[in-house]
């Protein structure tokens, strides 16, 4: 077991370091760089020696494996920069905007599953009846309806029927509740939408697999209820895909959040990165992009691990 | 002595395959017929669209829909049922041509990889890892800031790069799991052993037998390909004005005014709905029909 372990933790390090490198040359072959992008929102005639002179302060004059292994380095000790574009620590602009993104991201997640558990199940006991049609219409809808449309019908619903219109000002959770989960309720209901088409299908496709193992019919032949057989024995036993999809879709969530946030007037992670593109901020985006993946990685490899302890198959393959 | 009975034959009836494929996936059969319905309506367009795409009309702007706007117009003036029309001609083209890219480009790097296995199939594997582990529109959105634009046939061909590039490692995967298993199989040791090349053998050997994934992963990625367009568009990183693309009518202009005028936002978004819906259950209906084991 330890040696399964140490193998999978092992096989990550080549995976986070090509993402690494990845990130880093992407970004140095967009073209234009922060400097440029700033002084021409100045719109003003600045002489090429300024110009030199902030390129040398940010670093972006030396060569781009110099400039790889300086931030590497300074990663790998927890520290990722400054802001090319604000010129405050990563760390303090990403920590302020996390709580609102993630807390979107949480509610969608719980909004998801409340959601998919029960339909996917219906969806495949009630298999090929209207039941499993409707779920199943359901479900491929939500993963062709794009979330910011969503947000935007969602929002004129909201303005039609209550007169309610996105607060500009974001509420912390712990200042009034209330008020919090009014705002984020509906971002959270436009990313969950698709979250939870996923969910319900992977359940639904799990589940119908699961119910035709040899088990099922034990327990059926044993005159176990039909609700039990589900609910103890089939759904249990569904439920480790399942988890995987929602951890995997959960650290892909910024995609989501990368449009709706826009649509809400939400200063999130989604927003900090459109905005950091089209700033050439690439300080900020390589921690950014780094940051999803690591998770996307950690949830992976977590995934895996699970799987080795509830299922010893997987370990002497 | 009684008579015998008669014995009946039941000759089963052969029917084209696609008779057969709209009896069996009646949700599939239907989103064909808007697929079909899309198709015409962007060859089409210049005949069905009433109005012209682009023609700015100052003295209609954001009319409500009527009887001579259907779906009324933008902020331009400009009508929506018309550019909904032209719209189809970006989505299908951006969504068929990227798909295509995309699965052809994934399903060569499968079967080399599976094919050649050992140390090449490794490294592929831990490039397609470190692909796979970009979220889908962080990895579009950073390919096509890097390409830039490249007009050719009025088709922006660094944006289908950038759509097709998150779908190489997920094809990649699955037809080579396929290909995996179909290079133990004894024909293929038999064409070794009769000295064909590696060509020949990926070629006629082992391509024909990993053409179900392969047409499975095509027509469910162009749905994707269609909603991540728009989601680019709308970012402002996909197709530009004035071309009539979906995503796009859905910003700028519409972002601001469209609590006035909700037609603006509500059809575009429509269009897009369904274009993705109708691939997503066709693609389905075709996956449960060929091959239901594939998951993707």
């Amino acid at each position: 077991m330890l040696r399964y372990i140490l193998h999978r933790l092992v096989l990550t390090i080549p995976t986070l370091l090509g993402v690494a490198v990845l990130v880093f040359l992407m970004l140095r072959m967009m073209p234009g760089d922060v400097v440029e992008v700033m002084y021409r929102s100045e719109g003003a005639n600045v002489p090429p020696a300024v110009i030199e002179a902030e390129k040398k302060r940010l670093g972006l004059d030396q060569p781009i494996p110099v400039q790889f292994v300086k931030w590497i380095g300074g990663v790998l000790q927890g520290d990722f920069g400054y802001s090319m574009w604000t010129g405050r620590p990563i760390s303090y602009e990403i920590g302020i905007r996390l709580e609102l993104s993630l807390q979107v991201a949480i509610m969608a997640t719980l909004l998801a599953m409340l959601i998919a558990l029960p339909l996917g199940t219906l969806s495949a006991v009630f298999r090929n009846t209207w039941v499993d049609h409707v779920i199943r219409v359901v479900s491929i809808s939500g993963l062709a309806v794009p979330s910011f449309w969503l947000g935007m019908i969602i929002i004129l619903l909201l303005l039609i029927y209550f007169h309610w219109n996105p607060p500009l000002i974001f509420t912390p959770f712990f200042e009034n509740p209330r008020e919090n989960l009014s705002q984020l309720i509906w971002p959270a209901l436009a990313v969950g939408y698709r979250y939870s088409a996923v969910v319900t299908r992977m359940m639904r496709s799990t589940l119908l697999e699961v119910l035709q193992e040899d088990y099922i019919r034990t327990a059926r032949a044993k005159g176990l209820r039909e609700r039990l057989v589900v609910v103890r024995h089939a759904m249990r036993n569904a439920m480790l895909p399942v988890i995987t999809v929602t951890g995997l879709e959960f650290a892909f969530l910024i995609g989501g959040l990368v449009v709706t946030e826009q649509v809400f007037n939400l200063n999130g992670i989604g927003k900090l990165f459109v905005d950091s593109v089209s700033r050439a901020d690439n300080t900020m985006l390589q921690a950014l992009v780094l940051l999803v993946s690591v998770c996307y990685i950690a949830i992976n490899l977590v995934v895996d691990l699970l799987y080795a302890v509830l299922d010893p198959r997987v370990r002497y393959r | 002595m009684s008579a015998l009975p008669d014995i009946v034959y039941r000759v089963p009836v052969r029917r084209h395959p696609v008779v057969t494929f709209m009896q069996r996936q009646p949700l599939g059969a239907a989103g064909l017929i808007v697929i079909l319905v899309m198709i015409v309506a962007a060859i089409g367009a210049n005949w069905i669209a009433p109005y012209d795409p682009l023609a700015v009309d100052y003295a209609n702007l954001l009319a409500a829909p009527s009887a001579a706007h259907w779906l009324g117009t933008d902020s331009y003036g400009r009508d929506v049922l018309t550019r909904i029309i032209y719209g189809a001609r970006t989505a299908l083209a951006v969504g068929f041509l990227s798909s295509i890219l995309g699965s052809v480009v994934g399903a060569i790097i499968g079967v080399a990889s599976a094919y050649f296995g050992g140390k090449i199939d490794l490294t592929i594997q831990r490039l397609m890892d470190v692909i796979l582990s970009f979220p889908i529109i962080v990895l579009a959105l950073a390919v096509s800031a890097i390409l830039g634009k490249n007009i050719v046939f009025g088709i922006d061909a660094n944006l289908i790069i950038a759509i097709a590039t998150p779908m190489v490692p997920t094809v990649a995967r699955v037809v080579r799991s396929s290909a995996l298993a179909i290079r133990e199989l004894p024909y293929i040791d038999a064409a070794r052993v009769a000295g064909y090349s590696h060509a020949r053998i990926i070629f006629r050997h082992i391509v024909p037998n990993v053409t179900a994934p392969f047409l499975i992963m095509l027509t469910a990625f162009v749905g994707q390909a269609i909603l991540l367009e728009a989601s680019l568009s709308f970012l402002g990183l996909g197709v530009t004005e004035p071309t009539p693309a979906w995503g796009l009518m859905l910003t700028g202009a519409a972002a601001d005014f469209y609590q006035q005028a909700p037609w603006m936002i509500v059809f575009p978004g429509v269009a897009i709905s369904l274009a993705v819906f109708a691939f997503n259950l066709f693609g389905d209906s075709l996956r449960d029909w060929l091959d239901p084991k594939i998951k993707l």
